[in-house]
């Protein structure tokens, strides 16, 4: 790790005063920390969020939205009570990812900003265009059995990993940053970018922007009996997807009144197709209707390397977290957070 | 630039200067105060071997930077048993022999003693091997750790029962 300066500012304003190019903000570091150790990032100043007060809120609005506070830990959201019952698919996504010590540490704010997990970004000796631009990319023809099928490009063939995120872009939230000019929301799907040939601009936020909090709309709340996030992976705990779907229905009368849909790992961004979303709009739920849709949301795909696989893979996600979305949210959160395993046969 | 810090650790408090803002807490354990029982695995905070708890939360060591940490409360492996009276946690791991080579089990240990305070997998075999994922033990000891914690929390719950009786 190379030295660095550290900083414990007071107040988001003076968090934000001191930030320099070189500088990175310090939250639960579970990503930060682990890839200085690799020597893949090496900030010249840690500015310190830690004591910063009022970041680590969970509350709900005047106006039925809910807004989490950037420096709430995944563990203490994912386990309150009120929010785990409105919002069981974000709690499920949550309680899917890292471990029990991770969660416990990693702070919401830093999920939405976590790094991609492709081994040639985490790899200083490894070309790769998303740490250093133009250099080129390993991962074309190495290790790529979990890159993207959907959003990649000649210059990054990298995914997002996060599980939250793929929770969040299906309830629309709306992220809350603080910069050098003031503060703004970001619509959650213009959060994350796909890469292009520029893979390094990897987020909208700018130069010392700082993530606030997260709000969650006032109608995401209405998916809360028929919601659940599906994630695929090569062992059931610890582990990041190999394809994930977070599906959400309102049923009236038998019906679907509205659903979202979003597909995780498979992209730089949880990737959600709205036609997919409105093909359900009253239809009755059933296997054969969601197959559609997930065909829908899996339009385009393709291998980026050693990936075919994952193209059939996340069709049958996607159809299966709709049928355990339709078949309703588990009154207690299943053993197994996210897992296909213990799930009665839906198809 | 040097940070002074304080810790409380296992109870008593530690004043330590850092010259350099690098040291994480697991380095700080074992290479300045003298508290080799907590251990360094991947140091990448996959392997869970680091697992202490601060402000009685279970967390990984390696991860966090001792300059964060002024004025925490840390609780290593060498801070749970009252003098020759073990923890509930160790005395159910020598019970159920939840160890074999035996440098995992500090990290075992920790994060069980913080799984039972989160209070989310009670005695729930599939509950517990999910919440002790982040400790591995490349013994593949996995069927007396499960024991283990099974054992101690079905006991620490007794004991909570008696106590507010």
């Amino acid at each position: 790790m190379k030295p660095f300066d550290y900083l414990r500012p007071a107040s988001v304003e003076e968090a934000i005063a001191v930030w320099t190019p070189d500088a990175a903000y310090l939250g639960g570091g579970t990503n930060l920390v682990d890839l200085m150790k690799t020597g893949a990032l090496h900030p010249g100043k840690l500015i310190d969020l830690n004591r910063l007060l009022g970041l680590d809120l969970i509350e709900m609005l005047a106006d039925g939205s809910t807004r989490i506070g950037a420096m709430v830990r995944n563990a203490d959201l994912a386990h309150d009570a009120g929010f785990a019952a409105t919002f069981p698919m974000i709690a499920e996504a949550l309680l899917s990812g890292a471990s029990g010590q991770l969660r416990n540490v990693a702070t919401v704010g830093g999920n939405l900003m976590q790094r991609s997990r492709c081994a040639y970004f985490q790899d200083p000796y490894s070309a790769c265009n998303r740490r250093t631009p133009g250099v080129g990319c390993d991962a074309k023809e190495g290790d790529n059995r979990s890159h993207a099928i959907l959003g990649f490009s000649d210059a990054c063939i990298a995914t997002n990993p996060s599980d939250f995120c793929v929770s969040l872009a299906a309830l629309d939230a709306v992220v809350e940053v603080h910069g050098p000019r003031g503060r703004r929301d970001i619509p959650y799907a213009d959060l994350h970018r796909l890469p292009g040939q520029t893979p390094e601009k990897e987020t909208a936020l700018e130069a010392g922007d700082l993530v606030l909090a997260i709000r969650l709309p006032s109608d995401a709340a209405a998916f809360r009996l028929n919601a659940r996030y599906l994630k695929v992976r090569e062992r059931t705990s610890f582990a990041f997807a190999l394809v994930s779907a977070a599906a959400a229905l309102r049923l009236e009368g038998g019906k679907i009144a509205a659903a979202r849909l979003a597909l995780g790992a498979v992209a730089a961004k949880p990737w959600r197709v709205p036609a997919a979303e409105a093909m359900l709009v009253g239809q009755s739920p059933g296997p054969a209707l969601f197959a559609r849709a997930a065909a829908m949301a899996s339009a385009g795909a393709a291998p980026s390397g050693d990936n075919l696989y994952k193209i059939e893979l996340a069709r049958r996600t996607a159809a299966r977290a709709l049928s355990m979305a339709a078949a309703g949210t588990p009154t207690r959160m299943p053993a197994l957070p996210a897992s296909p395993f213990g799930e009665p046969a839906h198809v | 630039m040097s940070h002074s810090i304080n810790l409380t650790v296992n109870g008593t408090r530690r004043d330590v200067t850092l010259e350099d803002a690098r040291v994480t807490l697991l380095d700080l354990l074992r290479e300045r105060l003298a508290l080799p029982g907590t251990k360094k695995g991947c140091d990448r905070g996959q392997c869970g071997a680091c697992t202490v708890l601060v402000d009685g939360r279970r967390i990984n060591a390696c991860l966090a930077l001792a300059v964060t940490l002024d004025g925490a409360e840390v609780t290593t492996i060498e801070g749970l048993a009252k003098g020759d009276h073990l923890h509930p946690v160790q005395a159910a791991f020598v019970d159920h022999d939840g160890f074999q080579c035996g440098y995992c089990t500090p990290g075992q240990i920790m994060s069980a003693v913080g799984l039972i305070a989160e209070g989310q997998a009670g005695i729930d075999p599939e509950r517990i091997r999910e919440g002790m994922s982040g400790n591995l033990c490349r013994c593949a000891a996995y069927h007396g750790i499960t024991e283990a914690v099974l054992d101690a929390s079905r006991r620490m719950a007794e004991e909570e029962v008696r106590v507010s009786a």
